[in-house]
């Protein structure tokens, strides 16, 4: 485990998403001190409205990205429909169109491991719901590189498929109670 | 020991030089390349090549030939739809058209044609509109693999239900089906669609202008450049079009941290559509 403070969070979830996300990111403190990057897996075809949907209910800032958007703390983006997100090394965030990642794009697994790559052990990356293993291999990266690697307790999952195969593939990841997600992260961020 | 964590990681400082490689050998540059993207592509390319390292990769890169179009196509590959994101064809189609419409004749430029998806979707909706007659088109591409797929016009079976939906969701006044034949699980495009068209080697990266054009649709191809190379192609668009021209960027591209920002205006600012201002 890291010793370092985080710089940005990182977030996946799958079926259950929105009951989750609604218990953790309002929870958060408007001045919520590092970015967090979410994929959440929605259908292509749809304009996302999660963005708005969350803005509505939380304090730190939320946005869908669009490409070569800067980081910035007490944010939160989210990945638009039918894009990978990544983060390039210089924390900007970028976009691909490149093929699906275990049926999904965006996916989970190529956030994971760009950040993993763009901010190494300073990182926390946290698995939620979800019905697939989408996820896993992202998680197991940001573990390798030192950072905080943190799963909801399947028991507390809507669908425990995606925390069980991130837990299985990162057996020394934290597991947290969904309700106690939002506090540990605005304690390991700001210790 | 010095603290080896604070200096630059050893499979960036193989990518960069593998880059450079590639631009000194064969005069590809990728240098300016979204580094997130080019990283995970070359990490599908070593493990479906059995080569263990981007410096091993390098080796067969600069003494074998045949790795050149391989890695090419590792680095350049892009999967797109016909008509992908409808509501950019139906804002072309009901909004931009009749402003081409006042033109004797029209240029269009699809920058980064890849398979030719875009290019299709195009063309088709020109002809819709009454405008192919009149209209060329310059599909362009680094990749001669793609120009290549682009210029034979052939795709999978099972994409077209897709390809169809999308077409009808823009707005189509045809059926697709009027424009393939399908044979053996792949479909063929109609030659027809492609006498108005001059497919070409051109990169954004390295190459010049090379006509005034009326309509500049390059989707989903400059999320794959750096911030500068974003500039450098942007520039090229702006040059290509006169006063009044239209540039269409992918649904999440936009001209707002672009030092050329302010040779455009929205057009239709949710589908990406931008008019050329003057200076």
């Amino acid at each position: 485990m890291s010793d370092l403070r985080p710089q940005a969070v990182v977030i996946g979830a799958s079926a259950g998403a929105l009951e989750a996300l609604t218990i953790i990111l309002p929870a958060l403190l408007a001045d919520f001190p590092v970015p967090i990057m979410l994929v959440v897996h929605i259908p292509g075809d749809k304009r996302s409205v999660l963005a708005e949907l969350f803005q509505a209910k939380c304090r730190i800032r939320v946005m869908e990205v669009e490409d070569k958007e800067p980081l910035v703390g007490g944010t939160a983006y989210f990945a638009p429909p039918n894009y990978h997100l990544l983060v390039e090394g210089n924390r900007t965030l970028s976009l691909s169109s490149d093929e699906p990642v275990m049926f999904s794009r965006p996916s989970i697994d190529v956030l994971f491991e760009s950040a993993a790559d763009a901010f190494g052990a300073a990182l926390v990356g946290i698995v939620l719901t979800g019905a697939n293993h989408d996820g896993a291999r992202g998680l197991r990266a940001i573990s390798d590189a030192g950072g905080h690697a943190v799963v909801q307790d399947p028991a507390t999952a809507f669908a425990a498929a995606m925390p069980e195969g991130a837990i299985a593939r990162c057996p020394d990841a934290r597991v947290l109670p969904l309700d106690a997600i939002a506090a540990y992260l605005q304690k390991v961020v700001c210790a | 020991m010095s603290d080896l964590s604070a200096l630059e990681k050893v499979e960036d400082i193989e990518i960069r030089l593998l880059l450079e490689a590639l631009y000194s050998r064969y005069h590809y540059d990728f240098r300016g390349y979204a580094m997130a993207s080019v990283k995970r592509r070359l990490r599908q390319a070593l493990e479906q090549l059995h080569i263990s390292t981007i410096s091993g990769l390098q080796e067969r890169l600069l003494h074998d030939r045949d790795m050149l179009p391989q890695l090419l196509g590792y680095l350049t590959v892009q999967v797109s739809e016909m008509f992908r994101d409808p509501d950019y064809f139906r804002a072309i189609r009901e909004q931009v058209i009749p402003h081409l419409r006042t033109y004797p004749s029209l240029k269009v430029w699809v920058a980064g044609c890849s398979h030719g998806e875009e290019l299709y979707s195009l063309v088709i909706l020109f002809r819709e509109e009454g405008l192919e007659d009149r209209t060329l088109f310059y599909a362009t591409d680094i990749s001669q693999e793609a120009l290549q797929i682009a210029e034979a016009g052939v795709y999978p079976l099972d994409r077209m239900q897709l390809f169809t939906e999308n077409h009808r969701k823009s707005g189509g006044k045809s059926s697709l089906s009027d424009y393939y034949q399908a044979a053996y699980g792949r479909v063929s495009f109609d030659r027809t669609l492609r006498r108005n068209v001059v497919f070409s080697d051109h990169s954004l990266v390295t190459d010049a202008v090379f006509g005034e054009m009326n309509l500049v649709s390059c989707r989903n191809v400059l999320i794959y450049f750096d911030r500068t190379l974003q500039d450098r192609a942007l520039g090229l668009f702006k040059d290509s079009l006169p006063r009044k021209g239209f540039l269409g960027l992918g649904a999440k591209e936009s001209i707002r941290f672009s030092d050329h920002a302010g040779a455009f205006r929205d057009f239709v600012r949710e589908e990406k559509i931008y008019q050329r201002i003057g200076e």
